[in-house]
């Protein structure tokens, strides 16, 4: 399932879609950074409701296919700056890290 | 190939810059994405490190054939026990930092995770040097 997909199948909001054709492969949750860069696969989407521009170089350096906002939140202004420059997909969901985490599993899972 | 970054310690919302421009040089090298990957955070990491606790620093990226070489080094207050600094959980950050979702303690564990080899060198009150190096073969 590309990037892209997923967006339009959770009604995700994509903030920055800069690469739509990219694979989703996993998933995970979590908004300690380097607990994220230190567990998380390079496909996964990662769930947070971290909104600081560091979240773009996070998912970056660990190769996550998409960051997903949980709850609705709102990035920094230099948040979604960075995205854009860096090429990082970042969508955005009103639902909570556990309902968005069980729909990207069940999602992949077909 | 050799590469040099001073990286600014005032600026948080700037740090990974060197990181990202080394991701961006091995991916042009064609080097593995897995590969990347592994220097990507682990320079990440030590880049993060120097901004919340030494205010800055050099890194230096060797790439040679066989293998890519980091060094990074500061001018702050050293790391008193190095074997306490590398246990995960274990962070002195300060609390700012905790809000943008560093300090867990986890910095140095991932950085000795994603490489081959890990040396630190450490002078309270002087300053810290961490060279760590990925194979490539």
């Amino acid at each position: 399932m590309t990037t892209a997909e997923l967006c339009a199948r959770l009604s995700l909001e994509p903030l920055c879609l800069a690469e739509p054709d990219r694979p989703v492969t996993g998933g995970y949750a979590g908004d300690l950074l380097s607990w994220v860069m230190g567990r998380a696969q390079s496909g996964d989407a990662w769930v947070t409701i971290m909104t600081n521009r560091n979240v773009v170089a996070v998912a970056s350096m660990a190769d996550v296919a998409c960051i997903v906002l949980a709850e609705g939140v709102e990035p920094d202004a230099d948040t979604l700056e960075a995205a854009q420059k860096q090429g990082v997909n970042l969508l955005r969901g009103e639902s909570g890290a556990f309902a968005l985490c069980a729909a990207i599993a069940a999602a992949l899972a077909e | 190939m050799t590469l040099h970054y001073d990286i600014d310690g005032e600026n948080f919302q700037t740090a990974g810059e060197a990181s990202a421009n080394v991701k961006k040089v091995l991916r042009q090298l064609g080097i593995s994405t897995d590969i990347i990957r592994r220097v990507a955070i682990a320079m990440y990491e030590g880049e993060i490190n120097m901004v919340i606790h030494a205010n800055g620093g050099v890194a230096d990226v060797a790439i040679t054939p066989d293998r890519i070489e980091m060094t990074l080094e500061d001018s702050g207050n050293g790391i008193p026990d190095i074997a306490l600094a590398m246990q995960e959980g274990y962070s002195t950050a300060p609390e700012n930092v905790h809000e943008l979702g560093f300090g867990a303690g986890m910095g140095l564990p991932n950085m000795k995770k994603y490489t081959d080899e890990m040396k630190i060198e450490s002078t309270v009150g002087v300053g810290t040097k961490v060279f760590m190096a990925v194979n490539l073969k």
